[in-house]
């Protein structure tokens, strides 16, 4: 299958060979999401100037063309009673796309949810998340607004996760939603507000997806795992070199195997000793082993939160960094081999 | 008629034609622009109506907003700015 590689300069589409790069798409743009669904792929861009856009291909990137944008509906210009909603109804990003069957779903910055079920032609905004009183306690994580970077789907069940507004979920395709992920908790907040599960700052979320009941997050304060579908999550410490990252892959058969890349915290965020690892367990966390064959030392690369991803046979893994490296593992990871060093900086690697 | 002037930047992006259109302010020029061209609002607009943060506008050289007036002989500039690259 493809990997497709989102990048500060354009989109590249790796062949079942991985081994040329091919020619860029969108050359210049800022790719900030990609998804394969179906015949169809869809490219997230963040322009400069004039604003995010979406575009589908049919033939498998050959051509592409432009379809509608995720759009706020206009800001109502008094707000209800007791509300004082100081985040501005604009599209500032689309952090995310996931889909399954005919529906389509975009996690975007300034914090909405947007669903489509006609292949990108309209969408619509997730009017009982964004509508939660509990939104206004959210906010920016990276950026100024906060944002849905994380959406796990399974079947009617959506699980989304914000920076920084937690997990939430809808058991119901949507129609309704309840605040998950309780247990984790926030170092650099008051300690009133440590254990607020509605204002962590998950940096990550990933599903299992055969055993959808366990989930692993990547969170500002470390690892955490659910094992009851994102109700409660406890904290993995034994992850090494260091327990601050950003990206997470969860083995789509086997919920006791996932990967990580480990960077130092807080605002540093470069590799532990400028030796670039990636940290796999394989007993639900209670061990991981360092895995840094074919992978650089001197090497001050950082991996986005959706610069990691592994394939549907758990057996191939591709991660991407802000300094333009790409690498590729045929065996989970064990050893892994440079796709290019010379990439713009990559915000989301994945496979098709 | 006001003309419309759409950076050379945007050609990339979109179709957008230069245009002669009816309009007393910038935003009502602009508006038949869309009208007639729907594929160049969400380029220049958010979606509240505002002008993108990094689009500025001139009206006969000077920097105008949305709500600016316009003659009928004013050539109104689409153009990116500098903040937004």
């Amino acid at each position: 299958m493809p990997l497709y590689v989102g990048t500060r300069k354009g989109l590249f589409i790796i062949d079942e060979g991985r081994r040329a790069i091919g020619r860029p798409h969108f050359l210049g743009d800022p790719v900030s999401a990609v998804l394969a669904q179906g015949a169809s792929i869809y490219a997230a861009l963040n322009l400069g100037h004039f604003g995010v856009k979406l575009h589908r291909s049919d033939n498998r990137g050959d051509s592409w063309t432009e379809v509608a944008a995720p759009a706020y509906p206009p800001k109502p210009a008094s707000p209800p009673e007791g509300t004082d909603d100081k985040v501005p109804w604009k599209l500032v990003q689309i952090w995310t796309l996931e889909g399954a069957g005919q529906d389509l779903w975009a996690g975007t910055i300034p914090g909405g949810l947007f669903h489509s079920n006609d292949r990108g032609t309209s969408w619509t905004l997730v009017r009982s998340l964004w509508d939660r009183k509990e939104r206004a306690e959210w906010f920016g994580g990276g950026y100024d607004q906060p944002g849905i970077h994380s959406v796990c789907l399974n079947g009617k069940q959506i699980t989304i996760a914000i920076s920084c507004g937690g997990t939430w979920q809808s058991a119901d395709g949507g129609a309704s939603w309840q605040l998950a992920g309780k247990g984790m908790y926030a170092e650099f907040m008051p300690p009133e507000q440590r254990d607020n599960p509605n204002i962590q700052d998950v940096h990550r979320l990933a599903q299992c997806a055969s055993q959808p009941d366990v989930f692993w997050a990547q969170h500002h304060n470390g690892v955490f795992r659910s094992v009851d579908g994102a109700a409660r999550f406890a904290e993995i410490n034994a992850i090494a070199p260091s327990k601050f990252g950003f990206a997470v892959a969860v083995h789509p058969k086997n919920p006791d195997t996932a990967w990580f890349v480990p960077a130092v915290k807080d605002e540093c965020r470069v590799p532990v000793d400028a030796k670039l690892v990636v940290a796999r367990t394989r007993d639900g966390g209670k061990s991981f082993a360092v895995l840094r064959k074919g992978l650089p030392e001197n090497a001050y690369d950082l991996v986005y939160r959706h610069g990691l991803d592994v394939d549907a046979s758990g057996e191939r893994l591709a991660f991407g960094s802000t300094t333009g490296s790409l690498w590729l593992s045929e065996d989970q990871g064990d050893s892994w081999r440079c796709l290019s060093q010379h990439l713009p900086p990559i915000h989301c690697v994945r496979f098709g | 008629m006001p003309r419309v002037v759409f950076t050379s930047h945007l050609q990339r992006h979109v179709r957008a034609t230069e245009s002669d259109v009816s309009g007393g302010t910038v935003a009502a020029a602009l508006e038949a622009v869309f009208r007639a061209q729907p594929q160049v609002r969400g380029y220049v607009l958010d979606e509240q109506g505002e002008l993108r943060k990094h689009v500025f506008i001139f009206v006969d050289g000077r920097r105008a907003g949305l709500g600016d007036a316009v003659r009928g002989e004013s050539a109104i500039h689409v153009m990116q700015a500098l903040t937004g690259g």
